[in-house]
């Protein structure tokens, strides 16, 4: 049954336009500030496989044939119309969770990578694998009180980011820090649409 | 995780733990029937929910099935529907699935269109903007 059009005209509106944007980064670096900064967060729970180091850590005793555990990501959505929605899904970026964001990255607008200067190389996966997919993508260097600012250049050098990869400083507690992110994303996609090859999306 | 031992304890919105567990929930299934299931596909239901509802149709569903249904009331994404009724998602991907199986709700994808359409982004970062 082929998807993408509504049962019968007048039934319902036709199907609405959903934004899928992806916020990605290390542990601790800001993503669910972030999400529940633009909208209301709620956890959304999916299961992965266990892999070794979370067998290390899980209690395995009586379950050794458990070989799934249960990982939240944290959800909201933005409502712009009833025909046009944007859904953000903050996601853990270690290299064990990418299995579940060939799923995530599936027809995805593009991704925020949030970065934390002290951690950098905490974000490296995550920019690894959105160039690899060639999904549109911006770096937000959450800027922690306690952290030491450097120059863009400095960052964008530490981070081999490309010249067309734009990278903000954001503080994800504030609210139109936040917006001023996700807009830098549309727009860096925007920019991608009209200047390069179409996009297609991951996968 | 819980505390509660070694079972995969499903939480409850009220902090409390189910004791049926997803598996059970899906009759041992791990993956849902017919085509895929976007994470923002949009679920609506087909039939007025009642007492009309044909009982051969629901007679094999289960709790989670009818709650599922009660949240599709209006048009809503895969994604809110998992977390509404707080179950993981690949449970409720199947619980979907067969609902749809019995045609009790229709499951469309999200038109991909908006992505490679420069209006609608702009349309998307204008509003982002007034937020």
């Amino acid at each position: 049954m082929p998807y993408g059009s509504s049962e019968k005209a007048g039934d319902r509106p036709s199907v609405p336009v959903a934004i899928k944007i992806l916020v990605a980064g290390g542990f601790g670096v800001g993503k669910t500030t972030l999400v529940s900064a633009v909208s209301e967060v709620r956890p959304l729970r999916t299961e992965e496989d266990m892999s070794e180091p979370s067998s290390l850590v899980d209690q395995l005793d009586g379950v050794e044939r458990k070989t799934t555990t249960t990982v939240a990501m944290d959800f909201g959505r933005i409502s712009i119309s009833d025909d046009l929605v944007v859904y953000l899904f903050g996601t853990p970026g270690q290299r064990r969770f990418w299995f579940m964001w060939d799923e995530l990255a599936y027809g995805a607008l593009g991704a925020v990578v949030m970065a934390d200067t002290r951690r950098l190389a905490d974000c490296f996966p995550s920019i690894d694998y959105f160039e690899r997919n060639g999904m549109p993508f911006v770096v937000a260097v959450n800027c922690f009180d306690e952290a030491r600012r450097y120059p863009s250049e400095t960052m964008r050098s530490a981070l081999n980011l490309t010249e067309d990869v734009p990278l903000l400083l954001c503080d994800a507690r504030q609210r139109t820090s936040s917006r001023d992110v996700l807009v830098a994303l549309v727009e860096h996609a925007v920019a991608r649409l009209s200047d390069g090859p179409a996009v297609t999306p991951a996968r | 995780m819980t505390s509660g031992g070694p079972w995969p304890f499903v939480l409850r919105p009220d902090g409390g733990e189910r004791v049926v567990r997803p598996y059970a929930v899906t009759a041992g299934r791990t993956r849902p029937s017919g085509a895929s299931i976007d994470l923002v596909a949009q679920v609506s239901v087909v039939r007025t929910m009642g007492a009309e509802l044909a009982p051969q149709l629901v007679s094999d569903l289960g709790p989670e099935h009818l709650r599922l249904l009660r949240f599709c009331r209006a048009r809503v994404s895969v994604a809110d529907l998992a977390t509404e009724i707080d179950l993981p998602l690949g449970v409720v991907r199947i619980l979907l699935a067969d609902l749809r199986e019995r045609g009790l709700v229709t499951i469309n994808q999200p038109a991909a269109s908006g992505l490679n359409d420069v209006r609608i982004l702009r349309e998307v970062a204008d509003a982002l903007r007034k937020l």
